[in-house]
């Protein structure tokens, strides 16, 4: 029993610790941020290697996300005789919801891991070190780039998630299952809100998750043991808080937009 | 950079640091890692323009000393000074200015894995100054002919043998034409020929350049040939200091012992543990 509430005292020591800091860290980037005005191409370098490069993946699971909500959405609409609100069910849902966490779970997988574990081998491999010793902050030249890569790139590819979701939905619903061209528009025109659900959803939800990804993944990264085991639970660490951290903001954020 | 030092000698203090023989002055430095003591109130004089050697057993910090001189590591105690200034009282800026003045080469080599031999030695350049391609290029392929790969510059380091990532990553730890250079294990891991390379190209760089050498190193016999004064480093003090010839006849066991290549002495062959006997008798838990 007391060993049992001695372990649990530690682990809560740890994660504290370890929150500590990975705030202190946070506050290192923040302040590194300003010298990236003068190196805008390390930005733009680091959005192909995040952001252009999770496309692939981004519009592959878009694509089937939207069409399974245009056949499921149907199915039960169609019940009730209300098919023609299938355009507003696709589009609201995704735009509010399945796109900023979806696209914002599979960013965490691909470039989220990636982050962590180039940030990790560089450390292992001493070139963080050799960096520093160039007179090169390690902080301003490979993590600052890359954290604000991924809060840009979070955004863009949740937005292109829902585009392509909504077409899913459009070639399920439209084209397989015979709802009117028309309405399907014309009700995602009418009720779809530029405040509520664009901007709360894809815009605000987006950049909420890209920030809490790249802090963890580069902090993971810059912290890792620097082994090949400590870099391998590094990533798995990325991954994992990530996706919690991800399920859980977005709970908290639907709660304060749509109440 | 210091006009009124130059200008206006301050007679008060003759042993103006900036002039001063000694380059790096390391002073009652302590140092723990958890437990354990690496440094315990050692001192040190790096002089100016020289080969200085730090040699000792494996585990006895000899990298540790190369981080606080580099400050990237704070000491528990004591001072770091290197050309007058003490590095852990500077402010981040300064310390990064005056790290431009130095340069390191890893053990690893830790070249940039992504980036080509030229981009690698190119990467101190595009980073600090602002000179036009065709310098640059000039600037590199000089660097890369210093250590003889000017022909190896599009490879990748992955691409390398042991020795020539080592000799790249020289190349790069020069390119900013430093006042210093530290050899961390220069000649570990490297087959006779590279050795006899890497042996020359420090002793070269130090002749013809000036440029100060800090080498730790566990080689004896590579590092007497060119070092000019030898520290010996064991048990987290300095147990003896001298030329490779006043070492050589020196009375300490544990120097001698090290010098020797004797697998037992001083430094005991056994990590510290319970006796033999008793360990062998006791039943596993």
């Amino acid at each position: 029993m007391i060993a049992m509430l001695a372990s649990l005292g530690h682990r809560s020591l740890d994660f504290f610790k370890r929150l500590g800091r990975g705030s202190l860290f946070l506050l290192r980037v923040l302040a590194s941020l300003p010298s990236l005005a003068r190196r805008p191409g390390l930005v733009v370098k680091q959005i192909w290697a995040t952001g252009v490069l999770s496309l692939v993946i981004i519009v592959i699971s878009g694509a089937f996300v939207g069409m399974v909500l245009g056949l499921q959405g149907y199915n039960t609409l169609v019940t009730f005789g209300a098919e023609e609100s299938l355009g507003l069910v696709v589009a609201t849902s995704l735009l509010r919801e399945l796109g900023p966490v979806v696209a914002a779970l599979l960013f965490a997988g691909r470039a989220g891991t990636a982050l962590t574990a180039e940030i990790g081998f560089m450390k292992a491999t001493e070139q963080l070190s050799a960096m520093e010793m160039m007179a090169v902050d390690p902080m301003r030249r490979i993590v600052a780039p890359r954290f604000v890569a991924a809060i840009i790139a979070m955004p863009l590819l949740a937005a292109i998630f829902t585009a392509v979701g909504v077409l899913g939905g459009y070639f399920c619903g439209v084209g397989l299952l015979g709802v009117d061209d028309g309405s399907f528009w014309s009700q995602m025109q009418a009720k779809v809100l530029l405040i509520d659900d664009v901007v709360n959803g894809v815009v605000i939800k987006g950049l909420v998750f890209g920030a809490v990804i790249s802090w963890i993944a580069v902090f993971e990264g810059y912290d890792a043991i620097p082994t090949s085991e400590g870099v391998s639970s590094a990533t798995t660490r990325t991954v994992v808080h990530s996706s919690l951290a991800v399920l859980g903001l977005d709970f908290v954020l639907t709660g304060l937009m749509f109440n | 950079m210091r006009p009124h030092a130059t200008l206006k000698p301050d007679l008060a203090t003759p042993s103006d640091p900036t002039h001063s023989e000694t380059l790096v002055r390391i002073r009652d430095l302590h140092f723990r890692r958890g437990q354990r003591a690496i440094f315990d109130g050692i001192d040190l004089d790096i002089p100016r323009g020289r080969i200085t050697a730090i040699l000792g057993p494996s585990g006895t910090g000899k990298t540790t000393l190369l981080r606080l001189i580099g400050a990237q590591l704070a000491p528990a105690a004591g001072t770091v000074e290197v050309d007058g200034r003490d590095l852990h009282r500077l402010s981040l800026v300064e310390l990064y200015a005056h790290r431009k003045r130095m340069g390191m080469l890893f053990q690893s080599g830790a070249l940039l894995t992504d980036l080509t031999l030229f981009e690698n030695v190119a990467f101190p350049l595009r980073e600090h100054t602002r000179l036009p391609a065709s310098m640059l290029r000039s600037l590199v392929l000089m660097k890369l002919e210093m250590v003889g790969l000017r022909g190896a510059r599009d490879l990748y380091p992955r691409e390398l043998s042991g020795g020539m990532a080592r000799r790249a990553a020289l190349a790069r730890a020069i390119a900013l034409d430093p006042m210093m250079i530290l050899y961390d294990e220069p000649f570990s891991g490297q087959d006779p020929i590279s050795m006899g390379i890497l042996v020359r190209l420090i002793k070269q760089l130090n002749d013809a350049l000036g440029i100060t050498s800090v080498l730790v190193s566990h080689d004896v016999a590579e590092t007497c040939t060119i070092a000019d004064y030898i520290y010996v480093l064991s048990g987290a003090k300095i147990v003896g200091a001298g030329t490779p010839e006043e070492l050589r006849a020196a009375d300490s066991p544990t120097v001698r012992q090290f010098m020797g290549g004797l697998p037992d002495g001083p430094v005991p062959f056994h990590f510290p543990g319970k006796a033999y006997l008793d360990d062998l008798l006791e039943l596993p838990a």
